[in-house]
């Protein structure tokens, strides 16, 4: 059973991504290609967060880097924007590499306060050389159109390049966190100690996995820039990192699927999900709630409560779930090969 | 007379590996017991189940009454002092302030008495405590305990690592204690000749059970004690 | 010259804020190993209370100053008993997550209760300077620099001095032997909490003057104060404050100093420096030496 369980899995996620558009409305398809693409963001930063346990509050900003890379390529070079795609990968991975091979020699805190300044020290730079990156202004992105001579809604196409793109980096990421890799990247997040003495070169490991990650993140932001159609610096703020962690906490670290669950939560917490919780409050106590900083509070909480209820995410939850199923479906098989009976 | 320490069927685990099966000594006023046995016997664990950092059942009094609550600070406050494996110094800070903590249930500490014992403590105040030798470190551990004026003293192997001769001067002040001050002393050793001969009675614990008890006369007479624990 | 000592005097000041802030981390991080990245937003959001105690409650800024540090001491006190005390056992990253989910709360409180809009934070110093030997150094900046080494250095006394202070440096070097003399070590990293938000706020009210007060002003202080922090070597409240001093001088000097440095390069700069320390001394500038000498 648990041999199918991973096919069988993705095959259900490639289904209902498949059919989803013809459900819902254009708007709604267009949200859920934000799902797609904070998909590619989270199972990359879980590569790092969830197996290799280096915890990072600054992949916001790497995101940005793909989507500035997307709209310079496009806007002042004229290229296509779906072939910068993979371009976009690249330069935040190369980007993530060079920032982790220095900063992933140190253990646990060490990191996640360097990566916080990530974020804001992006916007610095985005701000400072504003005749390379539009400075405050941003700089804007002409319209997705479909390509391969198909004639389809703008948020169907794009929806459509979000998911197959999604749906690629995924099992990739499965293959990367499965094999020989993925167990270096667990002994490092187990033990260190016990990782070096078994011969694993952790920092190696963790920048590779640190490169990884910022390349995901690359591609999500690049993704995020075509759908949105403008950068500019405030389009990443350090919010937006804080957020993918979020997502990787709810969804599950160390589970890929778990970050279905991430994503959905990443993408509507902030939109439906927190007003409509908030709309419940205010009924049974005359709130304010559509002042600002409302939704923050709600997600902080939700976050919160998570935290304490279900520290193992969503994927903890189903995980709990299939045991008790299949001790259930055990009992049954004791009964059946009582000995009495035998 | 109700002993001054009292266990009745303590029984305690670590996760699913139990270590003491309803261990039963008392302890009385004044009086100096050692606790015998192999490695993972259950010495060092039947002392933690008194302090309270090992969870444990069955009961333990002190001086009649049950504590009032498990944890290693209320049994501290209840009067028990536990020295623990490895002494538990405070290495990064200096002799004094490590004296100053052993004080921190007292409103006014009698540091002079302690110095009496330990006169070198006073030309030592300001060195880092990690910084005293091992046999030291052992004393500034006592000096500590004391200083709280305990009713009952825990040590758990006091010799561990200490040249025969710094052995023999620590269970010396540990008797001094005992004679002078009144202290009733539990002291875990698996060196059982050096216990034996400061202790007035002893236990013999294997595989978490009390195996053989007596005198310490006794127990030095007992041939399959002698045999296994006095190697001759 | 006159320049450089002018940028000296203002890059202290700056400097003995990042400090203080640094220290606040420091406490908690020595005694739980857990970096509370709230503490900036906790620092913002006491701010904002000595705030609206003086322009709504008539309080005069020391009275206000006071009663916020107060506020802030039994708040955190209270935010370590509730929240942080059941996680405990729990993972760092649920710990880490945990401080993460106060400072997004605390940043939506601010905004939902006060608004986001900038409000003028009235400084307790005058603004005009001294001027000696030619020199003008500004009475805010020297002011800010008392308070907070003033505040910094009752914590020191504090924890040299008292029985309550070598408790709580005992409990963080080493708590089960500190249960086993009698410390409620669980309460006291409660009082640690309660300390490090007080502190905290000293930092926000002496920074909230010159940003003015917005929920979002203590972000970039507490990345400075994660330098400063890292650079004394996480674990060294002496290094938390020199650290601080250090990179708020460094940061001022290079800003006058090296043209391209502009002020959205600051935090820039300061990551590099972040970076470059660890990667030549990982345990940081102060190590552990100055730690087991404290």
């Amino acid at each position: 059973m648990s041999r199918f369980r991973i096919p069988v899995g993705f095959a259900v996620l490639a289904c209902a991504v498949a059919v989803a558009p013809f459900l819902v409305s254009n708007y709604h398809t267009y949200q859920l290609a934000f799902v797609g693409l904070y998909l590619v963001a989270l199972v990359g930063l879980d590569i790092l967060t969830g197996f290799t346990g280096q915890i990072s509050l600054g992949h916001g900003a790497f995101m940005g880097i793909g989507a500035y890379t997307t709209t310079i390529l496009v806007v002042d070079h004229g290229w296509r924007d779906l072939w910068t795609i993979p371009l976009a990968g690249v330069v935040a991975g190369v980007i993530g590499l060079a920032f982790g091979l220095p900063a992933t020699r140190f253990a646990g805190p060490y990191l996640a306060l360097a990566t916080f300044a990530i974020p804001l020290s992006f916007i610095g730079i985005v701000k400072r050389f504003p005749s390379f990156t539009g400075g405050n202004v941003g700089k804007n992105l002409p319209q997705l159109h479909s390509e391969f001579g198909w004639h389809v809604n703008p948020s169907i196409w794009f929806y459509v390049v979000c998911w197959v793109v999604a749906l690629v980096m995924f099992p990739v990421a499965y293959l990367i966190v499965r094999g020989r890799f993925g167990r270096a990247l667990r002994a490092v997040r187990d033990s260190e100690i016990a990782a070096t003495a078994n011969g694993v070169s952790t920092a190696a490991v963790k920048t590779a996995a640190f490169g990884i990650s910022a390349f995901y993140c690359g591609i999500a932001g690049s993704l995020y820039a075509i759908g949105i159609t403008y950068v500019n610096p405030d389009t990443f703020p350090i919010d937006l990192s804080i957020l993918l962690l979020v997502g990787i906490v709810l969804g599950g670290a160390g589970s890929l699927y778990g970050m279905v669950f991430g994503a959905l939560f990443v993408e509507f917490i902030r939109i439906s999900w927190g007003p409509g919780i908030l709309d419940l409050v205010s009924k049974a106590h005359h709130l304010d709630t559509h002042a600002p900083g409302s939704g923050l509070v709600v997600y902080g909480v939700v976050l919160l409560l998570v935290l304490y209820i279900a520290p193992a995410g969503a994927a903890g939850l189903v995980r709990q779930l299939l045991a008790i199923v299949s001790r259930l479906r055990s009992k049954k098989d004791t009964s059946l090969s009582d000995p009495s009976l035998v | 007379m109700t002993p001054l320490l009292e266990l009745s069927e303590v029984s305690a685990r670590y996760g699913q590996v139990a270590a003491l099966h309803g261990v039963s000594l008392t302890v009385d006023e004044g009086e100096m017991v050692a606790l015998l046995g192999a490695n993972g016997a259950g010495k060092t664990t039947t002392l933690r189940a008194v302090s309270g950092t090992v969870r444990k059942s069955g009961d333990v009094l002190v001086a009649g009454k049950r504590l009032r609550r498990a944890t290693p600070e209320s049994v501290a406050r209840d009067g028990v002092a536990h020295v623990p494996e490895g002494r538990g110094i405070f290495s990064e800070l200096t002799v004094w302030e490590n004296l100053r903590m052993g004080a921190y249930m007292v409103r006014r500490p009698d540091f002079k008495v302690v110095l009496d014992y330990f006169p070198w403590l006073e030309s030592r105040r300001n060195q880092q405590a990690g910084t005293l030798s091992g046999g030291e470190q052992q004393m500034l551990a006592l000096a500590r305990a004391f200083l709280a004026r305990p009713r009952l003293l825990m040590l758990d192997e006091p010799s561990l690592g200490l040249a025969p001769l710094v052995t023999r001067e620590v269970f010396r002040v540990v008797s001094d204690l005992n004679e002078k001050e009144g202290l009733a002393v539990l002291v875990v050793e698996q060196n059982a000749a050096t216990a034996l001969a400061a202790a007035q009675r002893a236990y013999v614990l294997e595989t978490g059970r009390v195996v053989v008890t007596g005198t310490a006369d006794e127990l030095r007479s007992n041939d399959a004690v002698r045999t296994a624990y006095l190697g001759y | 010259m006159q320049q450089f000592f002018q940028q000296l005097v203002s890059g202290l000041a700056d400097g003995a804020i990042f400090g203080s802030l640094a220290l606040a981390l420091v406490l908690i991080y020595k005694a739980t190993e857990v970096i509370n990245f709230a503490q900036g937003e906790m620092a913002m959001f006491t701010t904002y209370i000595s705030w609206s105690l003086i322009t709504h409650h008539g309080f005069s800024f020391w009275e206000a100053f006071f009663a916020t540090l107060l506020i802030a001491f039994v708040g955190g006190v209270l935010l370590q008993r509730t929240l942080i005390r059941p996680l405990e056992r729990a993972s760092v990253l649920t710990t880490v997550m945990a401080t993460i989910a106060l400072l997004v709360i605390f940043n939506g409180l601010a905004a939902w209760i006060w608004s986001p809009q900038l409000q003028f934070f009235p400084s307790p110093f005058p603004t005009t300077s001294w001027v000696i030997g030619g020199v003008h150094i500004s009475k805010q900046d020297l002011g800010t620099f008392g308070v907070t080494i003033g505040c910094v250095f009752v914590l020191w006394l504090f924890f040299r001095f008292t029985k309550l202070g070598l408790a709580m440096r005992a409990g963080a070097l080493n708590p089960a032997a500190a249960r086993l003399l009698g410390v409620r070590t669980s309460w006291l990293l409660a009082l640690g909490w309660g300390f490090a938000a007080a502190l905290g706020a000293v930092s926000g009210m002496m920074v909230a003057p010159t940003v003015f007060l917005t929920p979002n002003m203590m972000q970039a202080v507490l990345i400075y104060a994660f330098a400063a922090a890292v650079l004394g070597g996480l674990e060294s409240p002496i290094g938390a404050v020199v650290g601080g001093l250090a990179l708020g001088v460094m940061l001022n000097m290079l800003g006058t100093y090296v043209h391209p440095v502009t002020s959205e390069l600051r935090l820039p700069v300061a990551l590099g420096v972040l970076l470059v320390v660890l990667l030549i001394k990982p345990a940081g500038l102060f190590g552990r030496v100055v730690v087991r000498r404290v």
